[in-house]
């Protein structure tokens, strides 16, 4: 494929736990541990996990929104992670966001012109009239008008508000978006159009996307290629199709298969895992050998790393070849 | 899922007119009754203030000693004291006083509440604590001792009373603010803000403050009231206005030796107290409802 974009190394965040009146700190969690991927130009990379595996926070790693505890994040040939505050406010005019929650993530005392506005008004692009034209262009290009710019936001549905969204975080025409949950707040059918307008964006306007969902469908319809978290671990990384068609690792298969397939009568081989996610990452050993129906003694001893088993399909588990 | 077609949004609906949120509060304003009585009473003390020397029959410092403790009649409406000043003039001229130490005060501790709420509250840790704190210990003096201490350092003065009035009110705002923005900053379109590339000042300032300050208003107004009564107190213990000043506190506490003899020198600066407190309170509560309806109750 084509060039490196973005390229993520060993990312971590470990949350330190506090407590008493001094914060004194007793241990830490670990929301991302040693997390590594590539994002090429032009793909999109979808990052699926249940709650609280440490996708958003990856996502918000990348942005620095959230300081990671390690790790190096390269965008562009750029170190974003040592970046000075002011450097890093620059370089976000090339890394843009959208939110999950359509209903929170616009200021509720601004006119949709004004939110769309300020992204240009912050990186100092174009003249007042020009900023004004920009607005309603973009307006447009999402799917609304640009009579809506007088608005407020309340004035509109969800679907409309996540199209702002979209529209705001592509005022500055940025090479990356990261999509953090977009559509997991909207209705399916709105959720099907704003999935196809983010399509149709990636391109017009040659955008890169992290597409982070929980819905494996969802991410399925969106992505090229596909990671799997789970519990601050990327545990699988593969094409989109190589991993839908074939998962490997036991978390994955599991996911899968919990997946409602629109068929009645089809009967589908189910992994069930059992006990619930572990309340951080086990001290040693994979984070997932405590409910693996595989796990083997050495699941228990040593961190699987992720290894390409397959061209374009890497995993990290003891049961493919290292061991 | 792929097989869903995306259809545009009908959008054909008639542009409508853009309701703000500053909008939709009047609205649900005008709809309570006694807010708008509240709003009339503050509304008429403020034209009082303005206006009062045109309407004022007599001047503030007209003596004449053959009408002393006079009782009310069609020349003095309200009486007059024990210098045979009359007592509607003075407390049209009064409301001047009271008016300007109440909002004066309050603006002013609401700018500096504000300013130091919304630093502790954004940026938190250490800076937090110590602000925190600072407004914790102020709070522990009851509010009218605190001002007393304070009038007695810079010497009793109109000025210093409502310099004192603004630092017991302080802490009040700035808790209001900073538990305000604790909330506020935690919301996406903050998130979204800093992601976008903005700096923390214009993130504070035109991003949190104006998201974080319908409790300020709704606060102001109602220690507006809470100020003028202070300020009253403070005159009434010879702390606030001098002498000859037609502040109201300061003639109830010139007027409490006639109590018995001649009651309308005292009751007449009670009800003008009475009346604006339950004005700005009427409309504070009001605005509250307006602004912020989840603090009902």
């Amino acid at each position: 494929m084509s060039n490196v974009l973005l390229k993520v190394d060993n990312l971590k965040k470990y949350f330190p736990k506090r407590s008493g009146a001094v914060g004194k700190k007793h241990g830490e969690v670990k929301a991302v541990d040693d997390v590594s991927f590539e994002v090429n130009e032009g793909e999109t990379l979808g990052i699926v996990g249940e709650s609280g595996c440490g996708k958003s926070t990856t996502g918000r790693m990348i942005m620095r929104l959230l300081e990671p505890t390690e790790g190096s994040i390269k965008f562009d040939g750029i170190e974003l992670s040592t970046l000075s505050n002011k450097d890093m406010r620059k370089a976000r005019r090339d890394i843009q966001m959208v939110f999950q929650d359509p209903y929170a993530s616009l200021n509720p005392r601004h006119t949709v012109k004004k939110i769309l506005e300020e992204p240009l008004i912050v990186h100092g692009i174009g003249s007042s009239a020009e900023r004004k034209e920009m607005v309603e262009e973009y307006l447009e290009i999402v799917g609304l008008s640009a009579y809506h710019a007088r608005r407020f936001p309340h004035q509109f549905s969800g679907g409309q508000r996540q199209r702002i969204g979209i529209a705001r975080a592509l005022m500055t025409n940025p090479k990356l978006i990261i999509a953090d949950e977009p559509v997991s707040a909207l209705d399916v059918s709105i959720q099907a159009q704003v999935l196809n307008l983010m399509q149709k964006l990636q391109e017009d306007l040659k955008l890169t996307y992290i597409f982070i969902a929980h819905d494996l469908g969802v991410v399925r319809h969106i992505s090229d290629r596909v990671g799997v978290m789970y519990l601050g671990r990327l545990v699988e990384l593969a094409d989109s199709e190589s991993l839908y068609a074939e998962p490997l690792h036991p978390y994955t298969q599991a996911l899968l298969s919990s997946v409602p397939v629109p068929d009645p009568t089809y009967e589908r081989e189910k992994v069930i895992i059992t006990g619930d996610v572990a309340n951080s990452v086990p001290d040693a050993g994979c984070a997932f050998h405590t409910r693996c129906p595989y796990a083997t003694i050495t699941c228990k001893m040593n961190v699987p790393n992720l290894v390409e088993v397959k061209k374009g399909h890497s995993v990290a588990c003891h049961l493919y070849g290292e061991a | 899922m792929s097989e869903l077609v995306s259809k545009s949004i009908d959008m054909t609906s008639k542009p409508e007119k853009a309701v703000g949120p500053w909008k939709e509060a009047w609205r649900s304003f005008k709809k309570s009754k006694s807010a708008l009585v509240g709003t009339g009473i503050v509304l008429f003390f403020i034209l009082l203030a303005i206006f009062g020397p045109l309407i004022a029959p007599q001047g503030i410092n007209d003596q004449d000693f053959s009408v002393r403790l006079a009782p009310p009649s069609s020349e003095f409406w309200f009486g007059t004291d024990d210098f045979g000043r009359d007592i509607f003039s003075r407390i049209i001229h009064g409301a001047r006083i009271s008016l300007y130490v109440g909002f004066s005060a309050v603006v002013l501790s609401a700018i500096v509440g504000c300013f130091l709420g919304i630093i502790a509250g954004y940026y938190g840790r250490w800076i937090d604590t110590i602000i925190s704190r600072i407004f914790d210990i102020m709070l522990a003096f009851p509010s009218i001792l605190l001002a007393i201490a304070v009038v007695s350092i810079l010497g009793p003065s109109l000025q210093n009373a409502l310099i004192a009035i603004a630092i017991i009110n302080v802490p009040n705002f700035g808790r209001l603010i900073r538990s305000k923005v604790l909330s506020v900053k935690e919301e996406e379109y903050i998130v979204s803000a800093k992601a976008i590339g903005m700096k923390d000042s214009r993130i504070l300032w035109r991003h949190i403050l104006p998201n974080s300050f319908s409790p300020v208003i709704v606060q102001g107004s109602l220690a507006i009231a809470t100020a003028i009564i202070e300020a009253a107190a403070l005159g009434f213990l010879g702390l606030g206005a001098e002498a000859p000043k037609p502040e109201w506190g300061k003639m109830l506490s010139d007027a409490r030796v006639h109590l018995m003899t001649a009651p309308w020198t005292m009751i007449f600066p009670g009800i003008a107290i009475m009346l604006t407190v339950l004005g700005f309170n009427l409309m504070g509560d009001g605005l509250r409802d307006a602004l912020d309806p989840k603090m009902k109750n």
